[in-house]
């Protein structure tokens, strides 16, 4: 494929989510409006008022609702979309679980915000967390150019024949959904040759009649579930051939997360969502003063890609988790917990603390992001850290 | 141009936001890489809010807010009069852009000659009541003063920018009011 010259256009997260699903050809698109989200769904009914996009356009009373009917659409063969945050994302929980299981493949974009209560419309990780489990492919992205170009990467690799799995692109509320920032978008031309129509493996068809969302007993619950699991794992293997061939496209190669400068570091960062380019930012300053720190942001949350991340950190001295959820009464924030059982489970004892920010919005500044590596720095020099968790910055 | 960050005062309803949100349009149309990003509190209007706008020649990474500031703007009349409650942060040497009148503006000046920063004003208030008979609108024609003064953009691409976002009476206003105050705003501390 020949990759086309395109120049860069000023957009909002939000709205180059839009462009990306436009182009990606959907057939229907159901949703529920909340904040931050809603800009998507607003441009997307946009383009299919003005005959932008051949799509069928569906308001449902609910965000449960609107994921029902994304599944009956993806049943019969649609490419389907949908977006939410939050409270929104709570109310779908119930078919969250129902869409991955029954192995449904469709895009949902989360804008990232904190759940009530205090109410707060503001940036969190703590919406996706409760869906970690559930089987969905979560990716994230940390700029506005990474959030259009995973929403077709989410397709492609929703609908692929070893994965069809939901899959969440998610990007951090008012911090990217409303930001505005440079993006070099792919032609329509590449992006209907990377997602060429959808051509379902089982959809609803009369006169081949299946059972979708069957009941099963305990005599083959499990084997269901085991197939889901095999399917999440399976997403792993085929997320880099996916990327590749995006990558061909559009000249940008997405891996299982960014890093910077983690090859060689003594002391290592690790987070989610758009906080990596300021970690990036302040280490790239350290690094100027001789300083060995690296930082990693993770792109695919689900499935976690332990072999990968494993062989970055291998020669770490110390490694600080940064979380903008939390597990409360667990023993830190998801990501975390997660790294100190891949850390332990491949024998590698890297002292690893957690840092917990930025909950309900609260800034995260470019000075903090350079005294938090700092903070790494100095467990690699001691060996240690004297505490498992920081809540960064909080009046205690 | 290496990395120039502009805070945005104002308040709800003034379009700050869409101030800052057109800077980073322009910037990015004339080959920069830019970032705007709003700050977002309860959305009440009158209540003062702010906006944050980046431009650089290399991508930026930084995703958080502005407190060191290169620039700042500040678009509401009233704000306008007591600058110290707003500049906090500013860099020594850098610039202020107010929406006052020039000849009414020496106590604002003394004080940003004492803090070494560079005062620039214009009565973008006189200008939109004069123009648009009663209305006030400050987003677009402060930031034309500001392009005017800091060359962050040229009045030209604001323009076209403006055109991809407004159409017809507003489009046209709009374009009244930032020619005007490109041309009326003043450096009064240099």
């Amino acid at each position: 494929m020949a990759r086309q010259a395109q120049e860069r256009i000023a957009i909002m997260g939000d709205e180059a989510v839009a462009l990306a699903v436009k182009q990606s050809n959907v057939d229907v698109i159901a949703a529920y409006p909340i904040t931050p989200q809603t800009i998507i769904v607003e441009r997307l009914s946009e383009y299919v008022a003005n005959g932008e996009l051949d799509a069928a356009f569906i308001q449902a009373e609910s965000e449960h609702s609107a994921l029902s009917i994304c599944v009956g659409a993806s049943l019969a063969g649609a490419r389907v979309f949908t977006s939410t945050a939050s409270q929104g994302l709570a109310l779908m929980h119930e078919i969250v679980y129902a869409t991955s299981s029954m192995r449904v493949p469709m895009v949902m974009a989360i804008a990232n915000r904190s759940l009530n209560a205090p109410l707060n419309i503001h940036c969190e990780h703590g919406d996706v967390m409760p869906e970690r489990d559930s089987g969905w492919v979560h990716l994230f992205a940390t700029n506005v150019q990474e959030a259009y170009d995973l929403t077709f990467i989410a397709f492609k690799l929703s609908e692929h024949s070893d994965v069809q799995l939901p899959v969440s692109v998610n990007l951090d509320a008012f911090i990217l959904t409303h930001s505005v920032e440079p993006l070099t978008p792919i032609s329509d031309d590449d992006a209907s040759r990377f997602l060429p129509p959808r051509q379902p493996l089982y959809s609803i068809d009369f006169d081949n009649p299946a059972t979708f969302g069957t009941m099963a007993l305990p005599d083959t619950y499990m084997e269901f579930k085991y197939q889901l699991k095999e399917a999440a794992e399976r997403a792993g293997q085929v997320y880099p051939k996916v990327a590749e061939e995006y990558a061909r496209i559009s000249g940008r190669r997405y891996w299982y997360f960014n890093s910077y400068m983690a090859d060689d570091a003594d002391a290592i960062v690790l987070v989610l969502g758009s906080t990596y380019g300021t970690l990036k930012a302040a280490a790239r300053r350290l690094r100027e003063s001789g300083l060995k720190v690296g930082v990693i942001g993770l792109t695919m949350f689900r499935p976690f890609p332990e072999n990968q991340l494993v062989e970055l950190l291998k020669n770490a001295k110390s490694l600080i988790v940064m979380d903008r959820a939390y597990s409360y009464g667990g023993l830190g924030g998801p990501l975390y917990m997660e790294t100190l059982a891949m850390l332990y489970r491949n024998g590698l004892r890297v002292p690893a603390m957690n840092v917990v920010y930025g909950l309900g919005g609260r800034d995260f500044r470019l000075d903090e992001a350079e005294s938090v590596l700092k903070m790494a720095l100095d467990g690699a020099r001691r060996g240690r850290f004297d505490e498992h968790v920081i809540w960064w910055g909080v009046r205690a | 141009m290496v990395l120039v960050e502009i805070r945005w005062h104002g308040r709800g309803g003034q379009g700050v936001v869409t101030g800052s949100n057109l800077l980073a349009r322009a910037a990015i149309v004339e080959g920069n890489y830019a970032q705007h990003f709003p700050e977002f509190g309860p959305e009440r209007a009158g209540a003062p809010v702010r906006s944050y706008t980046r431009i650089s020649d290399e991508p930026i990474d930084i995703h958080c807010g502005i407190y060191e500031p290169d620039i700042v703007v500040i678009i509401d009349p009233v704000m306008s009069k007591t600058p110290e409650d707003y500049a906090y942060g500013l860099k020594k040497g850098g610039d202020l852009v107010l929406n006052l009148p020039p000849d009414n503006s020496e106590k604002v000046a003394k004080w940003a000659r004492d803090n070494g920063y560079r005062l620039h004003v214009v009565d973008a208030r006189k200008i939109s009541l004069e123009e648009t008979g009663g209305r006030e609108i400050y987003n677009v024609p402060m930031l034309s003063a500001l392009l005017r003064v800091k060359k962050l953009a040229s009045l030209e691409t604001l323009e076209k920018v403006l055109a991809e976002r407004f159409s017809g009476k507003v489009l046209e206003m709009n374009l009244k009011l930032s020619r005007r105050c490109y041309e009326e705003v003043k450096t009064i501390v240099g």
